[in-house]
């Protein structure tokens, strides 16, 4: 009897605990980002989709598609071209293309690459309601970007312009990040080249089970 | 408020007044019924550190206006092979009571829709029948998660039904009045004229009052004794078949229960309409009463786990009975002695 | 609970013939176990027969392996239970690097430990969070989400993800630890402690929660060796298993602390092993923090193109689940013959047949709850 009542009285002693670390929390502030109003910074590290790096000298791609990256995937996902310019030494990218339906985010590809010629970016607003959004076009992404910087080789290659700096997500949401500026860029990019969307699948189609 | 209300008394005739007081209960059930969803919402996004409902008006505030026009605007669903009469009649089974025991309560000094000398026989008349409710929706659902909760609804209140009988019992030995408008006359003047206080006839008031609160989270099925709608185990339990304006009824019946329980805690244990200080008594001491003891539920649910329901059981057959029976003999020797 | 032998027979506790209902729990749930299916056969509230279905995110990883380089493979250990990705990330090139002989920098074995255990004290917060959820609680949830992202944002500042970290390479880990992350690391050990506390006088001293967890699922020693449960199942149960101690890898023998060993072997013993098992992670990382050498952080001259000499390579780690282990089959080319991947879960699930026999409903989820399952990591 003297039992159960001492068992009584610290469960409802426990239960009072409890109750007043709650009320406690309650007027403690509230800890969640309201996304679509604010946003935070992505780290340093952040790992997005892939993007070419620019060489700040001559304004064009490091890439000179030796295929380590597309060899490194997983998910074969990544489908490079180069060809020789006239007078150049090495090939230079002309074709790169990442199906981004099929990216793990693993990061196996900027490992492999020995030139740092691929790097992480930083978008994460890459909500569309479009399939082809996600099959990206790097390489015509590093020669907007160019055209549009004036054709000038800018040393900073922060054009871009959603690195999370606390603005809203840009326009609508069917726009591919990336080539938010130019508000026809999607248009250039979906419908003047279909026939390079489904360029990918033809690479592709060599039999997956071994790495090359 | 109580000079409005003698006017009203004084100068309208009966059935007039009658139909005012008729419509404005319905008004009260159902706002509250709409905002204690905003209440609850609002509160538990605050115990657990985050905002709540806020981009449908300021703050959230027509959160429960958009809720509404949601659930009306869902097809009323009747699955085949149930009881069509059973399965459309228990949510209004489970909202009437409500609407009819709120007639008695005391919102100020004349404001009550009907004084009855037995206000308080009413309620609990009246309070057995969502149990009946619950039942029925349970079981003309014809879905093995809906049958296996009405089951347990039905044994937990029957089991709560006891313990707070006994108390109430207890107090109307201790008022010796079932008028409820009396009960609260009789705890005038500062706070320490209030039932729960007056140890001198019940040495154990305080206890009495947790008795009566348990049972009243208990027989409206809120956690930490929701076994009814256990979400983990049971999806939703009674109301699974339910689709729209259906589980909305339920839903507000739920809450207008959980109203009428904090209501009628306030008349018989915390004073009703008085005021703490002794003066400028009026509604406005009730609702603030009422709606903290409401916002005690909502801390209590969203703080504990829930029981299992033979620990429910247990808690009420093994605990709560023995205290209340204590407590009634002990109020009977007590008036017996000092009388 | 009734008796087993009660339940073999065709007559119930009070006399007439038992008619037994089958009703299936999930393969979607309301609760974040996963895509499980438990056809329950009950009779009533007790359950004549829990019958576990899985399958439903049967992913094909080992026959993944058998197609990828190993390099190539790495992805997929953080899939396979994402909650404790590092840790089985761990299992795979540890098994790797046995098997080449590879040498990982001090360094980098010390930035294993440390942000292992920070993994395992992430996936015993969902865990925590989700039991409660299971039971009823859904404030706890909140809390213990909130300290995760703590976790999740440091190790989000290394590794750059923030589930499926693919941080470890084979020969060390990807880049280095910076400042930032050693102060963060440091700031939340130190604001961990006192919200363990808090957890402690909220939850685990709660009365309901007691009722609900003490003496309720008992799993006896016996039954842990007969599935080949581990982790803090076993640990619960009086049988002081840790493949840290047993079965020594990396860095842990030379950190101080503590395997907690409860005998009871109900839920309640689970449930204080897993708590006690974030104190304990709390000294490691601290400790680990403390003696961090300097040095690279990558083996040198690991081959571009790894090719293991045929054989038959294991390796285990001590994963917040239980024992993983990865056991690769080599024929001397790029790609393994055979990947094996032993995952706890499996194991644990197992036992949930024989342990819920005549429990009633609401306790034999409390007793999954306590096994700590995660759908994927027993499909693989």
């Amino acid at each position: 009897m003297k039992n159960s009542l001492k068992e009584i009285a610290t469960g409802f002693n426990s239960l009072l605990t409890g109750m007043r670390i709650t009320l406690g929390q309650f007027f403690k502030p509230s800890v969640t980002v309201q996304y679509p109003h604010e946003s935070l910074k992505m780290p340093e590290r952040f790992r997005g989709h892939i993007e070419l790096v620019r060489d700040p000298e001559t304004g064009k791609a490091l890439c000179f598609a030796c295929k380590l990256c597309e060899r490194a995937c997983p998910s074969d996902c990544i489908t490079v071209d180069g060809a020789k310019l006239d007078g150049a030494k090495k090939k230079s990218v002309t074709h790169y293309m990442l199906d981004f339906t099929k990216c793990s985010l693993c990061g196996s590809c900027v490992e492999a690459c020995r030139d740092g010629a691929i790097r992480y970016s930083h978008e994460y607003n890459l909500a569309s309601t479009n399939k082809e959004d996600y099959i990206m076009d790097l390489f015509k992404r590093l020669e907007t970007e160019r055209i549009e910087a004036g054709g000038v080789a800018q040393a900073a290659p922060s054009a871009n312009p959603v690195v999370g700096q606390g603005t809203p997500p840009a326009g609508s949401p069917g726009v591919p990040p990336g080539a938010a500026p130019a508000a026809d860029a999607p248009g250039k990019t979906c419908a003047a080249e279909p026939p390079k969307a489904e360029q990918p699948s033809a690479p592709n189609s060599q039999p997956s089970a071994a790495p090359k | 408020m109580t000079s409005i209300s003698n006017g009203i008394s004084a100068l309208w005739p009966e059935p007039l007044r009658l139909v005012l007081f008729v419509v404005g209960i319905m008004s009260f059930v159902g706002l509250n019924a709409a905002y204690l969803v905003w209440v609850e919402r609002k509160g538990a996004a605050r115990f657990q550190r985050r905002p709540g409902p806020t981009e449908v008006g300021w703050a959230g505030l027509l959160q429960p206006i958009a809720d509404a026009a949601k659930l009306m605007s869902k097809q009323l669903i009747v699955p085949a092979g149930v009881d069509r009469t059973l399965f459309r009649v228990a949510p209004l089974l489970m909202m009437s009571p409500v609407l009819m025991s709120l007639a008695v309560i005391p919102f100020g000094e004349h404001l009550a829709a009907r004084n009855i000398n037995v206000g308080l026989l009413m309620i609990f008349a009246f309070g057995s029948i969502n149990v009946m409710a619950i039942m029925l929706g349970g079981w003309s659902s014809r879905n093995k998660y809906a049958i296996i909760s009405a089951a347990r609804v039905v044994s937990q209140n029957v089991a709560y039904e006891i313990p707070m009988l006994l108390v109430v019992i207890t107090m109307i030995m201790v008022t010796g009045t079932m008028n409820l408008n009396e009960i609260v006359v009789q705890q005038a003047g500062a706070f320490w004229h209030w039932n729960i206080f007056r140890v001198w006839i019940n040495p154990l008031m305080p206890v009495t009052f947790l008795i009566f609160y348990t049972c009243m989270l208990a027989e409206t099925n809120r956690a930490p004794f929701d076994m009814a709608e256990a979400e983990s185990e049971l999806v939703a339990g009674a109301y699974t078949e339910y689709s729209g304006m259906g589980f909305g009824v339920f839903f507000m019946a739920e809450y207008s229960n959980i109203l009428l329980g904090c209501a009628l805690a306030t008349v018989l244990f915390l004073g009703g309409w008085q005021s703490p200080f002794g003066i400028l008594s009026g509604a406005f001491w009730f609702l603030v009463k009422m709606y903290f003891l409401i916002f005690s539920v909502v801390w209590i649910r969203w703080t504990f786990p829930r029981t299992q329901f033979y620990g429910l059981l247990n808690l009420s057959w093994k605990i709560l009975i023995p205290v209340s029976l204590f407590t009634l003999i002990l109020t009977s020797a007590m008036l017996k002695l000092f009388r | 609970m009734i008796a087993k032998e009660q339940l073999k027979t065709e007559i119930s506790a009070d006399g007439a013939p038992r008619e037994t209902f089958v009703i299936n729990l999930g393969p979607q749930h309301p609760a974040t176990h996963g895509v499980l299916r438990v056809k329950m056969t009950m009779d009533g509230e007790y359950i004549v027969r829990a019958e576990p279905v899985c399958g439903y995110i049967h992913r094909m990883q080992e026959k993944m392996g058998e197609n990828r380089t190993y390099a190539q493979f790495l992805p997929n250990t953080s899939r396979i239970d994402y909650l404790s990705a590092m840790t089985y990330t761990h299992g795979f090139v540890g098994a790797v690097e046995r098997a080449a002989k590879l040498q990982v920098p001090p360094r980098a074995e010390y930035i294993r430990v440390i942000t292992s255990e920070m993994n395992r004290i992430s996936s015993h917060l969902v865990w925590w969070g989700a039991f409660l959820l299971d039971l009823g609680g859904f404030t706890p949830l909140l809390y213990a989400f909130d300290d995760r992202e703590k976790i999740l944002d440091l190790l989000e500042g290394i590794t750059g993800s923030r589930l499926t970290y693919s941080y470890f390479r084979i020969g060390g880990v990807y880049n280095d630890i910076d400042d930032t992350f050693i102060q963060g690391t440091r700031a939340f050990v130190a604001q961990m402690r006192p919200r363990l506390k808090m957890y402690r006088s909220l939850v685990t001293d709660n009365i309901i929660l007691r009722k609900r967890l003490v003496e309720i699922g008992p799993i006896s020693k016996e039954m842990c060796r007969k599935y080949g449960a581990t982790g803090p199942v076993i640990r619960g149960s009086g049988v002081p298993y840790d493949v840290r101690r047993v079965e020594p890898y990396s860095a842990y023998s030379e950190f101080d602390f503590v395997i907690p060993v409860l005998d009871a072997g109900d839920s309640m013993a689970r449930y204080l092993v897993r708590m006690e098992e974030m104190v304990q992670s709390l000294r490691i990382i601290e400790q680990a923090l403390d003696k961090l050498p300097g040095g690279p952080v990558m083996a040198e001259k690991i081959p571009r193109v790894l090719k293991l000499p045929a054989g038959d390579y294991c390796y285990a780690v001590e994963a917040a689940r239980g024992r993983f282990a990865v056991r690769i089959v080599s024929d001397n080319k790029e790609i393994p013959y055979r990947v094996k991947l032993r995952t706890p879960s499996l194991s644990n699930l197992s036992l949930f047949e024989e342990a819920s026999e005549g429990m009633l409903l609401p306790d034999a989820l409390a007793l999954m709850g306590s096994l700590d399952l995660v759908i994927p990591d027993i499909d693989r």
